[in-house]
This record gives structure tokens, C-alpha cells and sequence, in this order.
């Protein structure tokens, strides 16, 4: 699949280049179907991607969660876009039979975990706080890149949770837990500050719907595993790993998205029918008033896909060499007299004649006792013994 | 290598023989012998002047029959040739360049030579596997890469063209003003009486030391600011390193580059033993090597396997280096390794035999194109004859080395000759048991540590020492780092060995702040010869507050290991010459003495429990509940089922008296 998503992607960029030689050479009506690129109004994607449970029999929320970031990353978006959030180690996990491996089907057909990946929040990394800031881009200043969502007005973002959750919020840890309003407020404020263009929320959680009920900010789109009064079910038990390895919604979507190429026209209404009650058990629900489009024009790539930034120019650009060899100057040459040398490793010598630290300045006892002393000398000697009853 | 060139000038006669009999595959050998005789002369050093690793000394012993006195050159030319057997010259390239100068500059002086004739690199890249079928069973393998770029990241006008040198590495290096980094992530704990020595030591977790530049004004922020970074390069919860948790030894720690500053003000080091390694630290650790996972030795690293092991440990070592033997410049070292202990009977196979591709589920099929260097070692020192087990396919070349005060015996395979592949353009090495004898040699020096104690208030913690030396003692230093929430007594502080009171040389104690900051114990201590030394400490648990639980706080609290550096008396000569070109297996700690050799163990983490309030809803359901019926029911029922009576004031203290005398006088009360 990796080959076939870079095929793709390096025969799109090729397809500009041609593109561009031809209008170049007057060929317009190239031109005009480029359009269809840039139709869907977004210039970049980013993944949102969390699985909020811990503990190992919680194994299926790390594979759903893994099995949607195997999806988006073969689709296209690359791991900068995107940020993964485990709430647990189930591929190291002393418990897992099979190292370094997190299985979606039985038998150990699909390790969607694979050899490629990066995450960004793991173990208590994992918490409402950190995902709430992560979303509206509230983090301490010296966060890396690679814990950002760095998204723009121009922006698709998908998100997905998943774990254990009720009416009206989800359990983070099994500590603490984000409630549907808390949710409602965050994408608020990540629209009043244009951190996205369009949100595609999904979430596969007991009574899922519910999560969703409180959104009021325009442009977002959300899929529910199930809907408010019904538990989302797991899938796929495996005796192996002795655990449920998925949860049935997300089986059914990665099953669906296995299927889905860089390229396809599949539109969010084949996603909204993904996992009927006859599979689900659950009745998955899905919301679009907030959002513009029709759900029938909006492509399956649009969130799960990525967009490569191209711009088309018709001028020749002169490129010089950016790179300028350093000027080899000897400067520690033969001047420099010092040699450097290698630290002893344990200088015992040194090491017991070290001076301890400098305490603060204190008088020594017998500097205080002399004092007293000198002050009670002092007073008998002025008062003398039989005053002493003008003091008492 | 100061006394290539001078070999005539050395001119002992039988030298001159060898020159002139031996063919020219063998003068680079009669050279190296020289050399040693030469600087057998010119040092008077003991007969095991051999600390030159290629040297071409007493390995015969085995081969029975050879003299042991056979020093002389012919003799250890002829040896090797009678066995079929080669002694790498692992500086291949330089010597025989180097021999190609000296030939033809004849008798210049000796210290010009070597660097002047050989046109050092901007950047060069080195891979390395080393492979010690242990005495277990288990096979340890070792990876080493290491880049070297003769750069300064310091100066004015910022690095921007990076090639072999990891840029982010590069950038991190310059922004915060790092001397020296040290970063290792290790799954499982090093069994050192079953495994002997590591190469590179690390403890169980996440563990991170930095030596900052002078310059750097703010330690703190900058070491805080860095983890936060390093946490997003290694895709770990770096960005947990923080005051709680960072100490700043006193003694331990020296910096492993060069330079004199030992001010330990620039140092932090910090542990967090909790820390999970798995795919996603190899996936970025991966992507530092110029290779990445696709060429070289790199591509045995599959997570599947190399996490399917007894021990696996990456690290990323940062360090400035002598640029050449005058040490007057500097260049950057970047040394990426993994460890890794695989066990045998894990893989379910009863047949004690073992492949590279059973191991790594790959076999090798070419060097890293960009690496001047490229091999991989076995180790046969126990395995001379091949009585222990059976390596195919063979190689001829053979290496030696003094690595951990012990001198090895390598077979070495060249992976940038394409001999070495063979016809089938691969190689998949194999060792197959013949017996399972054999003892490993006792390791000198290793330690052990337990939580003792019952009950969740009080507890002592216990950590042992063991010097295996027969007769001699050696000096340790002991750092333990130990959170705030375990109240050390240190008044309760005892260190013995063999019963009698140990009095440390050195102690440096920093207690710890609530909330703020660990304690902090270094204690130098002799070990005295075949002996145990116990340090107790007794600790009182604090209670946290409830927010400060982790989400899964009867899982218990991690205490970092303690960590014991050590001179430990060496059996061979080390090898004092840090410039030396050498295996890198072997070029880690600089060594100053040739008696003694450095090394640094690590103990167990200890897993404490701490008192934990039941955070589970059916828990606090209950509490409520019976709280509601004790207090609303139990009332309304006492009120029901109460009989009430006026009672009598109670009497004065004067008639208690009076009535208590009268008691025990048998008159009835008043």
C-alpha cells in the first residue's frame, strides 16, 4: 500500500510538471482542470488522534485509535500533521505475546501498529488538559513541533477518540474525564481563532452521540459509534492476545478506509452508512448542520487524505547555489598551544579533597557564648549583686 | 601511532630479516611488530606492552605448542600463517597508507607522519555490531554507530549544511549550548553475573545527563527547555524531567569528551524509570543514521524482533573528541547504540543454534554506503578452538581487543569487502552450540538494591556492593538519587562490609524539598577485597495529595537505580591512548591508568508502594452510602430504640475518693 500511496503522490506532482510545460507551450485547457485540485477549499490536513483509555484489557482502543492513524498516514498525511495520542503501551506491554506488534484483525493478519510510527502523547502524557491545549494551541512555549497541532484557517482537521465514555463525556485514564460541553467550547475556540477550515469529529465511545449534541461552532461534521442510551461493542476476540482486539465501529470504518485510495471519489455518505445496527449492534449517528457542504460533495480525502501544496508558475526562476563551502582557515592551527584532554572518570584523590559547599556566614558558637558572657560581666558590674531586687 | 615510520630507525637486526623474507601481505604485520618492539625500547614497558589492541601477542597460547616467549617477530609473523589465520589491521586504510608514507618519506620524524600524510575527513560514519554468545545462552548483541564531523557548533555564524550529522541534533547542540548529551532508553534490567559487563551501561527507563557549555547562564531553563525538545525528537515523556526529579552530582558523571571544566554547576542528569521504549523511540532514533534502516547494519533493526528480547537498550551519546593524536582540535562525536540480549529459549526453538536471520529476521547484504568503516565482530575468546560452538560461515580474520579489563578475541567480517558476502550476496552468519560448558568469568564488581520493610509507613532501603577481587580492594562512588515522597532518614545511614563499620571517604548529601526537588546521596566508599558491602538508609513514605496520584497509582512508584562508578582493577594493561584508532566497541570511557578501567553499573529500580486512597466509583459509592445510614438511620433507629432515664449528677471528686477508701476498706460506698 505504501508503494501505491508514493506512486500516486510522485505521478501527481509529475502530472504538475507536464502540466506546467504545457502552458508553457499555450496547451490552456490543462490548465483549467487543475480547479478540481483546490475545489475542496483546505491547503493542508492534520490528524487528530486519541485513545484516552489505559490498562491492557483496554487493548482495542489503542488498535482503533492505531488502525485510523495507519489509515490517514497511508492516505497521505505525513507524521508532522499528525498528532497520535496513547494513553497506554500495548505494543511493549509485558503482556503482549507478540512484541512491538498491536493486531486489528484475528490471527495476526493486520499490525497496524507497524515499524514507522511516532507518538506524540503517550501514557500520562495523555490528559484532558493536554488534549484541550493541544487543540486550541495553548502549550508552554518550548513544546516541539511534533506536539502541535499547527493548523491555520485553510485547515482539515480530523479527530478521533475513542475509549470509554458515557452520557455526555469520556473517561481520560480512568482518572478524569472531558465532558461533551467542555468538547463544544474547545472547537469553539479553535474556530474563533481560525485554527480550521473544516473539523470531521469522529468518536466511538458508549452513547457517542452525546458527545457530539453540544457542538455549536459552524464547519464541523461528526460520526458517533453509537447513539445516546446504547454502548458501542467490542469485536474480534482474539485467544491469542487474549484481549478484544477492535470495537466494532472502527473495525467497519478501517475495513472501509482499507479500501480508499489517494485518488477515489467515495464521499462522506458512504462513510455515514459504514457499520449498520446489523453489524454495529450499535446504531452509529452522525450530525451535519453545522456543516456547509453537502456531506455528498465531500470527498472521504478531504480529511483522511492529504493535500500537497503546489503552486503553478510560468516564470523562470534562476537557482543558485545556496550552499557556500566554508572557508577553510586554520585558525587552531598552529597558534593554538592548548591541548585538550579526557576527564578522569573517578578522581578519588580530587574527589575527597573537594571543598564541601560554602554555607552561609555563621558565628561560631563560642563567639556567642563570649558575647553573653560579656553582656552579663557588663551588668554586674554596673549594678552590682544587691540590686539585683530593682531589676526582679 | 607514533613509531610507524621510524622502524628503521628503530633497526633491530631480526627486523630488518623479516622485511626481507616475508612478502608484502605480511610486512604490514613485521611493521606492527616492530613497532612494538620499538616501543618495547623506547618506554621499557612490561612484556604486555600489547595494549595496542591489534596487536599481534600471545593469542598462540591457546594454539598449544607456542612458546611463551614468542614474541619475536618472525614468530608471530609465521604464527598466524600456520593457522590459516589473519590479525586484523583494523586501521587498514591508515596503515597502510601510513606504511605507503613511511616507505616512501623514509626516516622522517615519527610524530609528523601519521596525521600529516592521511587527509583527515570533514565527517565520517563508522557501523559496528558486536555479537558475545553468553555463557546463558543468550546472545548479546551490540550495535555502534558513530559519526564524526569536525565542526564547531559554538562559533558565530550557525551550521547550516549538515551531511552525515543529524541536523536536528546539530540544532539542538547549538541552541542549548551542549557539551556533552547522554541519552539512553532500556526495556529490562542488565543481569551482570549472568551477562558480565555491557559496553555501554544503562539503566532501566529513560535516562538523560548533559554537560552545558559555560556560557550558559540559566541551567535550569535551558535543561528544562531541552527535554522538552528531546521529548519531541524521541517521541517520549521526556518533558516529565523536571525539578522533582533532577539532581546535579557532585562527583559522579565526569564528562566523557574532552575538556577540563569539571564545574559541576553545568551538569543535570536525571532518570525516569518508569519510561516505556518501544517502536516509536526506535522509529526517530532510526532516522538519525545516514543510512536510516535501509543499508548497513541498521537494517537488522526490526522492531518485532529487537523488542521480542531479554534486554534492549538505544542510546545517543554527544561528545567532542581529539580531532587526531595531538589533541590540539576538536570534533563532534555522535555515537547511536543499541544493546540487545535475545533470548534463546524465547524464540520456542529447543536446538541451541542461532542465526543472524532467526535473530534480526534479516540477513546482511551490504554496508552502509556512506560508512568508512562496516563490521561485525564475534566474539570467540572463550571459543579458541571452536570446541564451544560453531560459527559459519568462517572468516579468517581475527582482532583483538582490551575492552572492560579483559583482552577478547574477535572474528571480524568486513562488510565493505564483497568477499565477505560470499556467491549468495548475503550473510546470514551462524553459531551452533557443541556443549554447553564453560564458565564465564566472575564479573569484578556488580550491585543489587530491595526495598525492606513492611507496612506503608516506614521501609529501608538496601543496596549491596559485591568486589569479586580476590585481593583487592577498589573505590566506588555511589549515587542515588531518591524522590521527595520517600523520606530518607539519613541519620540511619550505615555502610558495612564484612560486618565492621565502613566509613565513606567522601559523602555528599542534599536533602530533598517537598514537591521540589530529590535527595541527592553520593558516597565514595573502598570495597575491600572478596567482599559485600551493604548500604541501609531507612525512609518514611509521605502522603501525596490527591491530585499528585497517577492514574494508576497502586501500580506503585518507581525510585530510580543507583548508580555505581568504579575504578576496578584491571587484569590486562588498558589502553591509555584515547587517540588510538580502536573498535568502537572498545573507545567509550577514557581510561588514564593502565591498571584499572572504568566502568559504571547500574542497580535495580525499586517499586515502592505508597499509601493510596481507593479512587474506584463502587468504592466511593459505598463510603457515601454507609456514611448516609450510619448518620440518617442509625440515629433515627438509636432514637427509636433507646430507653431514656434520668441519670444521677455525677458525684465530686472528693466522694470518688472517699468512695474508692471505703472499697477497699469493705464499708458500702456513700
Amino acid at each position: 500500500h505504501h508503494q501505491c500511496v508514493n506512486g500516486w503522490m510522485t505521478g501527481c506532482v509529475k502530472r504538475f510538471g507536464v502540466l506546467k510545460r504545457y502552458t508553457n507551450t499555450g496547451h490552456l485547457p490543462f490548465k483549467n482542470s487543475a480547479g478540481q485540485f483546490f475545489s475542496s477549499g483546505h491547503t493542508n490536513n492534520w490528524a487528530v488522534l486519541v485513545c484516552t483509555s489505559r490498562f491492557w484489557f483496554n487493548y482495542r482502543h489503542v488498535a482503533n485509535t492505531l488502525s485510523v492513524y495507519r489509515s490517514v498516514k497511508r492516505l497521505g498525511i505525513p507524521d508532522s500533521h499528525i498528532v497520535l495520542m496513547l494513553a497506554d503501551d500495548m505494543a511493549c506491554n509485558h503482556r503482549n505475546p507478540k512484541p512491538a506488534t498491536v493486531f486489528s484483525h484475528k490471527n495476526m493478519e493486520l499490525n497496524v501498529y507497524g515499524d514507522d510510527v511516532e507518538v506524540d502523547y503517550r501514557g500520562y502524557e495523555v490528559t484532558v488538559e493536554n488534549f484541550l491545549r493541544v487543540l486550541t494551541g495553548r502549550l508552554p512555549p518550548s513544546t516541539p513541533r511534533s506536539k502541535r497541532l499547527l493548523s491555520d484557517d485553510r485547515s482539515n482537521i480530523l479527530i478521533y477518540l475513542t475509549g470509554h465514555g458515557g452520557n455526555g463525556f469520556l473517561k481520560f485514564q480512568d482518572s478524569e474525564e472531558i465532558s461533551n460541553v467542555e468538547l463544544a467550547d474547545a472547537f469553539e475556540q479553535m474556530w474563533q481563532k481560525r485554527r480550521y477550515n473544516e473539523l470531521l469529529f469522529i468518536i466511538d465511545t458508549c452513547q457517542g452521540a452525546s458527545m457530539y449534541e453540544r457542538f455549536y461552532s459552524p464547519n464541523i461534521m461528526a460520526l458517533a459509534s453509537s447513539q445516546v442510551g446504547e454502548d458501542s461493542l467490542s469485536h474480534q476476540p482474539d485467544l491469542a492476545i487474549g484481549v478484544h482486539l477492535m470495537d466494532r465501529y472502527t473495525f467497519y470504518m478501517l475495513e472501509f478506509l482499507e479500501d480508499i485510495h489517494p485518488a477515489s471519489k467515495t464521499n462522506m455518505n458512504d462513510l455515514f452508512k459504514v457499520c449498520p445496527k446489523s453489524q454495529c449492534v450499535s446504531t452509529p449517528g452522525h450530525r451535519t448542520d453545522l456543516f456547509l457542504r453537502d456531506p455528498g460533495s465531500v470527498l472521504i480525502t478531504d480529511f483522511f487524505g492529504s493535500v500537497r501544496k503546489v503552486e503553478l508558475t510560468m516564470d523562470a526562476i534562476n537557482l543558485t547555489d545556496p550552499i557556500k563551502q566554508m572557508e577553510e582557515n586554520p585558525v587552531n592551527g598552529e597558534e593554538q598551544k592548548e591541548v585538550y584532554s579526557y576527564a578522569d572518570q573517578l578522581p578519588v584523590s580530587e574527589i575527597i579533597h573537594q571543598k564541601p559547599k560554602q554555607k552561609d556566614w555563621h558565628p561560631p558558637d563560642g563567639f556567642i557564648l563570649g558575647l553573653w558572657t560579656l553582656i552579663l560581666l557588663v551588668f554586674f558590674k554596673t549594678y552590682g549583686i544587691k540590686h539585683l531586687k530593682h531589676i526582679f | 601511532m607514533t613509531p610507524y615510520g621510524s622502524s628503521s630507525l628503530a633497526g633491530s637486526t631480526h627486523d630488518a630479516l623479516t622485511r626481507k623474507s616475508t612478502t608484502a601481505s605480511r610486512k604490514m604485520a613485521a611493521h606492527r611488530c616492530s613497532c612494538s618492539s620499538w616501543l618495547f625500547i623506547l618506554f621499557s614497558l612490561s612484556v604486555f606492552v600489547v595494549a595496542d589492541i591489534h596487536e599481534t601477542t600471545p593469542v598462540n597460547d591457546h594454539h598449544g605448542g607456542a612458546d611463551h616467549n614468542a614474541q619475536t617477530a618472525e614468530q608471530t609473523a609465521d604464527q598466524p600463517a600456520v593457522e590459516g589465520r589473519r590479525w586484523e589491521a583494523t586501521e587498514v586504510k591508515e596503515a597502510a597508507t601510513v606504511d605507503a608514507a613511511a616507505d616512501t618519506q623514509g626516516t622522517s620524524a615519527p610524530e609528523t607522519v601519521v596525521p600529516s600524510s592521511v587527509p583527515q575527513p570533514k565527517d565520517d560514519f563508522q557501523e559496528e555490531l558486536v555479537i558475545r554468545p553468553l555463557h546463558s545462552g543468550d546472545i548479546y548483541a551490540s550495535f555502534q554507530f558513530r559519526t564524526l564531523w569536525d565542526t564547531d557548533f559554538m562559533r558565530e555564524n550557525k551550521v547550516s549544511h549538515y551531511r552525515l550529522f543529524p541536523k536536528s541534533l546539530g540544532q539542538v547542540i547549538s541552541k542549548f549550548s551542549v557539551r556533552e548529551l547522554h541519552i539512553s532508553f532500556t526495556q529490562g534490567y542488565w543481569r551482570t553475573m549472568q551477562w558480565g559487563q555491557p559496553f555501554i551501561p544503562s539503566p532501566p527507563g529513560a535516562e538523560l545527563w548533559v554537560w552545558f557549555q559555560d556560557s550558559v547562564t540559566d541551567v535550569d531553563a535551558t535543561w528544562k527547555e531541552l527535554t522538552n525538545v528531546l521529548s519531541g525528537i524521541f517521541c517520549a515523556s521526556l518533558n516529565f524531567i523536571d525539578s522533582t526529579n533532577t539532581v546535579q552530582p557532585s562527583a559522579s558523571f565526569k564528562p566523557l569528551g574532552i575538556g577540563n571544566v569539571t564545574d559541576h554547576s553545568f551538569l543535570r542528569y536525571a532518570t525516569l524509570p518508569r519510561e516505556i521504549v518501544c517502536t516509536e523511540n526506535l522509529t526517530p532514533w532510526k532516522k538519525l543514521l545516514p543510512c536510516g534502516s535501509k543499508a548497513g547494519l541498521a537494517v537488522l533493526l526490526k522492531s518485532e524482533k529487537l523488542f521480542h528480547s531479554s534486554f534492549h537498550s538505544q542510546a545517543v551519546h554527544i561528545r567532542s573528541v581529539c580531532q587526531d593524536w595531538q589533541c590540539k582540535t576538536t570534533s563532534w562525536e555522535l555515537r547511536q547504540t543499541v544493546n540487545s540480549v535475545f533470548d534463546l529459549h524465547n524464540s520456542g526453538q529447543a536446538k541451541r543454534e542461532w542465526s543472524l536471520f532467526k535473530m534480526f529476521s534479516r540477513t546482511l547484504t551490504e554496508a552502509c554506503p556512506l560508512a568508512s568503516s562496516s563490521k561485525l565482530y564475534i566474539d570467540i575468546t572463550d571459543n579458541p578452538q571452536g570446541e564451544q560452538f560453531e560459527l559459519s560461515p568462517a572468516t579468517s580474520l581475527l582482532s583483538q581487543a582490551v575492552v572492560l579489563g579483559d583482552r577478547r578475541t574477535f572474528s571480524v567480517y568486513d562488510l565493505t569487502q564483497e568477499t565477505t558476502f560470499g556467491s549468495v550476496r548475503s550473510l546470514n552468519l551462524l553459531i551452533r552450540w557443541k556443549s554447553n560448558e564453560g564458565e564465564m568469568l566472575r564479573p569484578l564488581l556488580h550491585a543489587e538494591r530491595y526495598v525492606a520493610g513492611y507496612g506503608l509507613q516506614t521501609g529501608e532501603i538496601h543496596t549491596l556492593m559485591y568486589n569479586n577481587h580476590p585481593y583487592r580492594s577498589f573505590p566506588v562512588l555511589l549515587l542515588d538519587s531518591v524522590p521527595w515522597y520517600l523520606r530518607l532518614y539519613i541519620h540511619t545511614l550505615s555502610v558495612t562490609s564484612k560486618g565492621k563499620d565502613n566509613k565513606p571517604s567522601y559523602i555528599h548529601y542534599e536533602p530533598s524539598k517537598d514537591r521540589v526537588k530529590p535527595h541527592l546521596l553520593e558516597m565514595l566508599i573502598q570495597l575491600p577485597p572478596n567482599s559485600v558491602t551493604e548500604v541501609t538508609v531507612q525512609f518514611e513514605r509521605a502522603l501525596l495529595k490527591w491530585t499528585e496520584y497517577p492514574p494508576d497509582p497502586n501500580h506503585g512508584f518507581y525510585v530510580g537505580s543507583s548508580v555505581i562508578s568504579s575504578l576496578v582493577p584491571s587484569t590486562v594493561a588498558m589502553d591509555t591512548n584515547s587517540t588510538r584508532e580502536r573498535p568502537l566497541f572498545s573507545s567509550f570511557f577514557p581510561c588514564k591508568e593502565e591498571s584499572s578501567y572504568f566502568v559504571r553499573i547500574y542497580t535495580e529500580p525499586l517499586l515502592v508502594n505508597l499509601p493510596t486512597p481507593d479512587f474506584s466509583m463502587p468504592y466511593n459509592v459505598i463510603c457515601l452510602t454507609c456514611t448516609v445510614v450510619a448518620v440518617g438511620y442509625g440515629s433515627l433507629y438509636n432514637l427509636l430504640t433507646r430507653s431514656f432515664q434520668i441519670e444521677e449528677p455525677n458525684p465530686g471528686l472528693a466522694k470518688r475518693i472517699a468512695n474508692v477508701i471505703r472499697k477497699m476498706r469493705g464499708v458500702p460506698p456513700l
